[in-house]
């Protein structure tokens, strides 16, 4: 080919490519050369204007900058938005407080320094180290903390002799406090010191200043929104590094106030209400999906971890064995047992197994086809001939074994899978659980056997694998309640401007919602929930109800009880009694709130969780509360804005 | 007559006075300017020297290859650095978070230095094929040349160099006659995409990055402390400068980057406005007469080829020039024979060599 001797002249004969004539594309290349050079020339012609600008209009300005003054960078960081209920009362703010912190490269001997400080304050190794690690990643031209929380006094030591230690610096800022201690503390969560993993994955810029971070909680779902942004200013410091002048200022972005959709009253009686039980207790509104209280028993008090916690403290928060610091509403297991029978009921009707007439004998136990293996009904004896309703309100176990069978466990698990069981619900809080919801494929990757029929059959009654959090059976009685409509649960109520006080409610985020083939199946269900209060497992809780409920009573076996013994609560130890379920909505024609409860080794379900959630409702729904609404207002505290 | 028999010599091996000596003259200031801004650091001055020996030797190296030998290679070198870049993307080493680098076990390199190279060759070559100026579907074919690589590059991610190479293919096209009309069309287009990019197809977090990237001054914390420094080295310089070894800023550490990107930050506190405009003049030199010798060379391959090196230097030129003194956004590119650094000296001396061995070999027709 022809291309490959570029050089070669052209001969008479050999065409050349039809249009190419050198001498006109020679003029061409030419022309468009003397553009390039005046293009060329005219850059660098901007870039001397430049020069000129800098080193001849503002040399003055520069040279005040260079000269005997340097110019530092300080950052500022924002002010932390509040936390409130959603009636406003407050349940996050800050106070001030003042921490001593060294600036590196303007301190000559480190150890001298810190030697002298340890004279006048308390300096434990833990600060020091802490220290050290900080201030490696820190530009050393910032100041790094030492201490927190000075004493009054030890600031009086300090400042005496403050000149003599340049690059020391006491500096005011604010801490977080939570004025109502261990009360929702599940839901607000806690600031606490940024770490080392958080400091690698954090924006640097944002959070330069910055000390905390949102832990867990809300203060960490929503640490963006809380947070604001950083702003800095520009100050002239004389030799040793001692600010002088601000010379320019960007103040800092404080970040939203924020209103959870709780009552911390409502709150207070569901923390309550679990008496000395662990467990928890979740009430969602079921037309939006507001958390009206979130309760997880036992608590503890987030205010100590603001400014570290000591060592044996946390210790004894972590290896509790009630366990404390486990969000039990979000991230507790337990398998829901009976309190998903309702839902059974609706995958049997959906699927045409079953019909709202279909009846079954139970004489006490069921057995599989060909199995001599007794599946026992909680009733010894058993409930004789029941229909779905019946079976619902009794909490019939031979009658759901016998639907479980018939409806087999991929429909099982496709149907209520629709209800957010064995997945996240997508609640705004960290940390949520996705659960349990067992499926043929899920016991084939982690257990390497196949699927048994037995195990649908326990999986019939909320037993076996299945495994759910009260966030997700709450949810679910909520969709349930709403005959299909579906909310994701959220904490988040609205968002506050501090500067404007301008409020922006949330909206509910709605989800796909549950279709059935006949909209009535959902009122035969109701139906059957209504019975268990009116007459059912759990009629002891519809005496005296001034609103009408519909609920489902729950037991959850911790305890295996021998094929051939039988269950007995007054002979067992207290950690190995079952854990007592409830769910339930109120009131039936309108449902205004959805509730689960779990009692830790409570028993049964409905002597003990289902008062539990009456209590709830009763103070929700007839406005029985312990103490008034009225908001307490504490933003005027004193708000330094971090300058000396 | 001495003059005349350097001038022979110089022929003989061919290499171009003029622009030899204006190569020389720059690098020369470029060391005792590294001098002080490498606080009097001779290691650092000795150890750029070696680099600069080897870049001229590089230069006069590719110098004596006659030019047909660029032309047939091009297609194949430029195959060779896809192909590199690609084993990068799949395989390559990560430093400081950008995948450029690729170990062959003897040697580290970076292929997308290649690409600077490769790019106008290989865009000259295509387009010396062409009837020029270019037709609107030749100019498919550039922008694929381009474009291949400049998005590998963008991909690793190394901004820099990216730009260069697009800047290359786009300097082929235009030197190569591309019609006003169309270039008008593109330009138009691109300040169509962009306001649209910019709506629907970034997060907030990414118009965030680039505002930042637009106006470091906005993010003084992070970015914008390097901009603030160097202005105020640049600024306090004045005229004349503070003299030779007295700049502030950089010796007291202020300047970051004092000897490499942000040189000219300290060449300028302690030269002034007389020292910025003589060095600026300089390049514009080196540049011109670059240009000169691109139009006195025999074929449309070797005058897009010389005319884009040409400019390839300047865009290292005026993109860090521009940056230290906070009129461009803050992009890594060295300033050119000045920045202490060896891998971009390498490839641009290698230009350079192109540039002498088309030129000097004009009357030497390769039969």
């Amino acid at each position: 080919m022809k291309t490959w001797r570029p050089f070669a002249k052209p001969t008479a004969g050999e065409p050349l490519a039809r249009e190419k004539d050198n001498t006109a594309e020679s003029e061409l290349f030419f022309r468009r050369t003397l553009v390039v050079l005046f293009a060329v020339f005219l850059g660098f012609l901007a870039v001397t204007g430049r020069l000129v600008y800098l080193q001849v209009l503002n040399h003055e300005r520069f040279t005040t900058l260079s000269e005997s003054n340097r110019v530092r960078v300080q950052p500022l960081p924002p002010t932390r938005g509040f936390i409130f209920d959603r009636n406003g009362v407050l349940l996050a703010d800050n106070l001030a407080s003042y921490h001593l912190e060294i600036t590196r490269e303007q301190v000559k001997d480190l150890g001298a320094t810190l030697a002298e400080l340890r004279q006048r304050i308390e300096l434990t190794d833990a600060d020091i180290e802490r220290y050290r690690k900080l201030a490696r990643r820190a530009p050393p031209y910032t100041g790094v903390p030492l201490r927190f929380r000075l004493s009054d006094e030890e600031i009086a030591r300090l400042a005496v002799d403050l000149y003599r230690l340049p690059g020391v610096d006491i500096k005011a800022d604010l801490t977080r406090r939570y004025p109502l201690g261990s009360l929702a503390v599940h839901v607000i969560g806690y600031v606490g010191r940024i770490d080392e993993s958080e400091l690698r994955r954090l924006d640097p810029g944002q959070y330069s200043g910055s000390t905390h971070i949102g832990k867990t909680g809300v203060e960490r779902s929503y640490e963006d929104l809380l947070r604001g942004r950083a702003g800095w200013q520009q100050v002239e410091t004389n030799a040793e590094g001692r600010p002088l002048r601000v010379l320019s200022r960007t103040p800092p972005t404080p970040g939203q106030h924020i209103y959870l959709s709780i009552d911390v009253r409502l709150q207070a009686v569901a923390e309550k209400a679990l008496e000395d039980y662990n467990g928890a207790i979740v009430a969602l509104d079921p037309r939006n999906g507001e958390v009206l209280a979130l309760a997880s028993q036992p608590t503890y008090d987030p205010n100590p971890f603001v400014n570290g916690i000591d060592f044996a403290s946390y210790r004894q928060l972590n290896t509790s064995k009630d366990r404390p610091l486990l969000n039990r509403a979000l991230r507790g297991i337990y398998p829901p047992g009976s309190t998903i029978k309702p839902l059974m009921a609706l995958a049997g009707l959906e699927y045409g197994v079953i019909n709202r007439y279909t009846g079954v004998f139970c004489p006490g136990f069921y057995r599989l086809p060909g199995s001599s293996h007794k599946f026992r009904d909680w009733r010894h004896g058993g409930h004789g001939s029941v229909s779905m309703d019946q079976a619902i309100a009794q909490s019939c176990d031979v009658y759901f074994y016998n639907l479980a069978f018939g409806l087999g466990i991929d429909r099982l698990h496709e149907f209520l899978d629709r209800f957010h069981l064995g997945r996240l619900t997508g609640i705004d809080l960290p940390g949520e659980k996705g659960a349990l919801l067992p499926s043929q494929e899920w016991k084939r990757r982690v257990h390497k056997h196949p699927w048994f029929a037995g195990d649908t059959i326990s999986a019939g009654i909320g037993q076996g694998y299945f495994l759910a959090t009260p966030l997700q059976l709450a949810h679910a009685t909520a969709v349930i309640s709403q005959r299909g409509a579906d909310f994701k649960p959220r904490v988040l109520l609205a968002t506050e401007d501090p500067g404007t006080r301008i409020k922006t409610p949330e909206t509910p985020r709605p989800l796909p919602p549950v279709a059935v083939k006949n909209p009535q199946f959902w009122d035969t269900v109701i139906a059957g929930m209504i019975h268990v209060v009116e007459g059912g497992t759990a009629h002891r809780i519809g005496i005296g109800a001034k609103y009408r409920i519909a609920g489902k009573t729950g037991t959850a076996q911790v305890f295996t009880v021998g094929q051939n013994e039988r269950y007995n609560a007054s002979r067992l130890a207290r950690h190995l009694l079952d854990h007592a379920l409830f769910v339930a909505f109120a009131p039936v024609d309108n449902p205004r709130i959805a509730v689960a409860v779990i009692a830790e080794h409570g028993g049964g379900g409905s002597k003990t969780a289902a008062p539990m959630a009456r209590k709830v409702m009763d103070a929700y729904l007839l406005d029985k509360y312990d103490q008034p609404a009225a908001a307490r207002d504490t933003q005027g505290d004193a708000r330094p804005d971090g300058s000396e | 007559m001495d003059r005349s028999r350097e001038g022979k010599f110089l022929r003989l091996i061919h290499l171009d006075l003029a622009l030899l000596l204006g190569l020389l003259v720059i690098s020369g200031m470029g060391l005792v300017v590294l001098y002080s801004a490498g606080q009097r650091d001779l290691a650092l001055v000795t150890g750029q020297t070696i680099r600069l020996g080897l870049g001229f030797a590089i230069m006069l190296a590719l110098a004596q290859v006659p030019p047909h030998y660029f032309r047939f290679w091009s297609p194949w070198i430029y195959l060779a650095g896809v192909l590199l870049l690609l084993a990068v993307m799949a395989a390559g080493d990560v430093s400081k978070g950008a995948r450029r680098w690729l170990d062959l076990g003897v040697l580290r390199f970076q292929p997308s230095e290649i690409m600077k190279l490769a790019v106008p060759m290989m865009m000259s070559w295509y387009f010396a094929e062409k009837p020029l100026p270019p037709r609107l579907w030749h100019l498919l074919g550039g922008v694929l040349i381009t474009g291949v690589p400049f998005l590998l590059i963008v991909k690793q991610p190394d901004l820099g160099t990216a730009l260069v190479v697009g800047c290359a293919g786009a300097f082929v096209l235009f030197l190569a006659g591309l019609s006003w009309v169309i270039l008008l069309g593109l330009a138009v287009m691109l300040g169509a995409a962009v306001p649209l990019f910019w709506t629907f197809a970034m997060h907030d977090y990414q118009r965030q990055r680039v505002l930042t990237f637009l106006d470091p001054e906005s993010d003084p914390l992070g970015a914008g402390y390097h901009i603030i420094q160097s202005k105020i080295a640049i600024g306090s310089g004045g005229i004349y400068g503070k003299g030779w070894l007295n700049g502030t800023q950089s010796h007291l550490d202020f300047l970051p980057e004092g000897s490499t990107d942000f040189i000219f930050a300290a060449f300028s506190e302690e030269f002034g406005l007389v020292g910025g405009c003589l060095l600026l003049t300089l390049y514009f030199f080196v540049i011109a007469r670059c240009l000169y010798m691109a139009t006195h060379t025999p074929d449309t391959y070797t005058r897009l080829l010389a005319g884009s090196l040409t400019l390839i230097f300047f865009i290292y030129a005026f993109v860090n020039s521009g940056m230290v003194s906070g009129l461009l956004p803050v992009v890594g590119l060295p300033l050119p024979l000045f920045s202490y650094g060896g891998t971009s000296l390498v490839t641009i001396m290698a230009g350079f060599g192109i540039l002498m061995s088309v030129y000097s070999h004009r009357r030497t027709p390769t039969r």
